[in-house]
């Protein structure tokens, strides 16, 4: 160990096995930042609006869900509640992984959980285990799934136009499969298996007779409620 | 208000909320602790809200989303990520163009 601790051989390490975590998720995530940029712009919005949409809300579910209800004049009010809906989620993820990062600099946390996404969380949360997480990790993997997500939703942009339909090619079911695949990472219990029923039931339904954003609302509601009832069991885990 | 105007005000209320609600729990942090019931149900949020937001797509809005979601589903439990996705779009694209 030499005394120079500012740029350590071990903080490149740490960036760099955080780059190589994340590069999955970020594969993952380009098509569905491409689908993304193409449909706000046939839904209306230019280059300026969906790069600000990326960086600024850089919360895939919540802006493909806003495309999806997007119409003129705008619906200001169902896009908040949708996006407070589908975004309540990150309230839990950011209090979990808080006290793993109470060591760096305020303003650092700030950022860095501005840039917090399921993937970059879940992976976080993973290699922190029980303790913490070193700042080369924690904001390199941050810093690097924000540049992914702001190029790819550019790219879609600007190409979108000229692509034509994205589900021609089954770019948007690019999101329902990885919503499926973060979905079954939780499925490790009796009770979060009826947990996940039980919202889908609901959603569906609500989405087949209130219509957007409700189904979400209807959904999640439902899954916890089956979740406090059931709370009382003993887990089986998997 | 014009359309961009109200399109500008969406896209900053939209990120106005997404950064409260993550900036939230480093306020709430360490005292933030649920047990019993209220644990499970704070619990069940993470997969109740992905769950609700996929669940149009998947049960209400064609065969060929619904027979692709399950056999997403399937692949999921067993491969990585990204081999989950790949087969869901492929799968999706297949069906699409079987039963369209």
């Amino acid at each position: 160990m030499t005394a120079a601790p500012s740029f350590s051989p071990s903080a490149t390490a740490e960036i760099r096995q955080a780059i190589v975590d994340i590069a999955p998720a970020m594969v993952a995530a380009a098509p569905i930042g491409l689908l993304y940029g193409a449909l706000a712009t046939a839904k209306g919005m230019d280059v300026v609006d969906v790069l600000l949409a990326s960086g600024l809300i850089f919360a895939g579910g919540a802006q493909l869900a806003a495309v999806q209800i997007w119409s003129y004049p705008v619906p200001i009010v169902a896009l908040l509640i949708s996006t407070l809906l589908i975004n309540a989620r990150y309230i839990l993820m950011s209090a979990s992984l808080a006290p793993k990062v109470a060591h760096l600099p305020l303003f650092g946390r700030i950022l860095g959980f501005h840039v917090l996404a399921d993937e970059n969380w879940a992976m976080s949360e993973r290699r922190a285990g029980g303790g913490r997480i070193s700042a080369p990790y924690f904001f390199g993997m941050g810093t690097v799934f924000w540049i992914n997500w702001m190029s790819f939703s550019l790219i879609g942009a600007l190409t979108g136009p000229s692509i034509g339909d994205p589900t021609r090619y089954g770019a948007d079911f690019a999101f329902t499969a990885m919503f499926i695949a973060l979905t079954a990472g939780f499925a490790r219990s009796r009770t979060s298996v009826l947990v996940i029923v039980a919202a889908a039931g609901a959603a569906a339904a609500a989405h087949l007779t209130i219509g957007a954003p409700w189904h979400v609302l209807a959904g999640a509601l439902t899954g916890i409620v089956v979740a406090a009832v059931l709370g009382g069991e003993t887990e089986t885990a998997a | 208000m014009t359309d961009q105007t109200a399109t500008l005000l969406a896209i900053l209320g939209m990120a106005a909320v997404t950064f409260g609600c993550r900036i939230s729990g480093l306020l709430l942090g360490a005292r933030f602790r649920p047990a019993g019931r209220l644990r499970a149900a704070f619990d069940a949020i993470p997969p109740a809200v992905l769950t609700a937001v996929i669940a149009p797509t998947v049960l209400v809005t064609g065969w060929a989303e619904t027979l692709a979601a399950a056999a997403t589903i399937a692949v999921a439990f067993r491969a990585p990520m990204l081999a989950t996705i790949v087969t869901g779009v492929f799968a999706v694209v297949v069906l699409r163009h079987g039963l369209g």
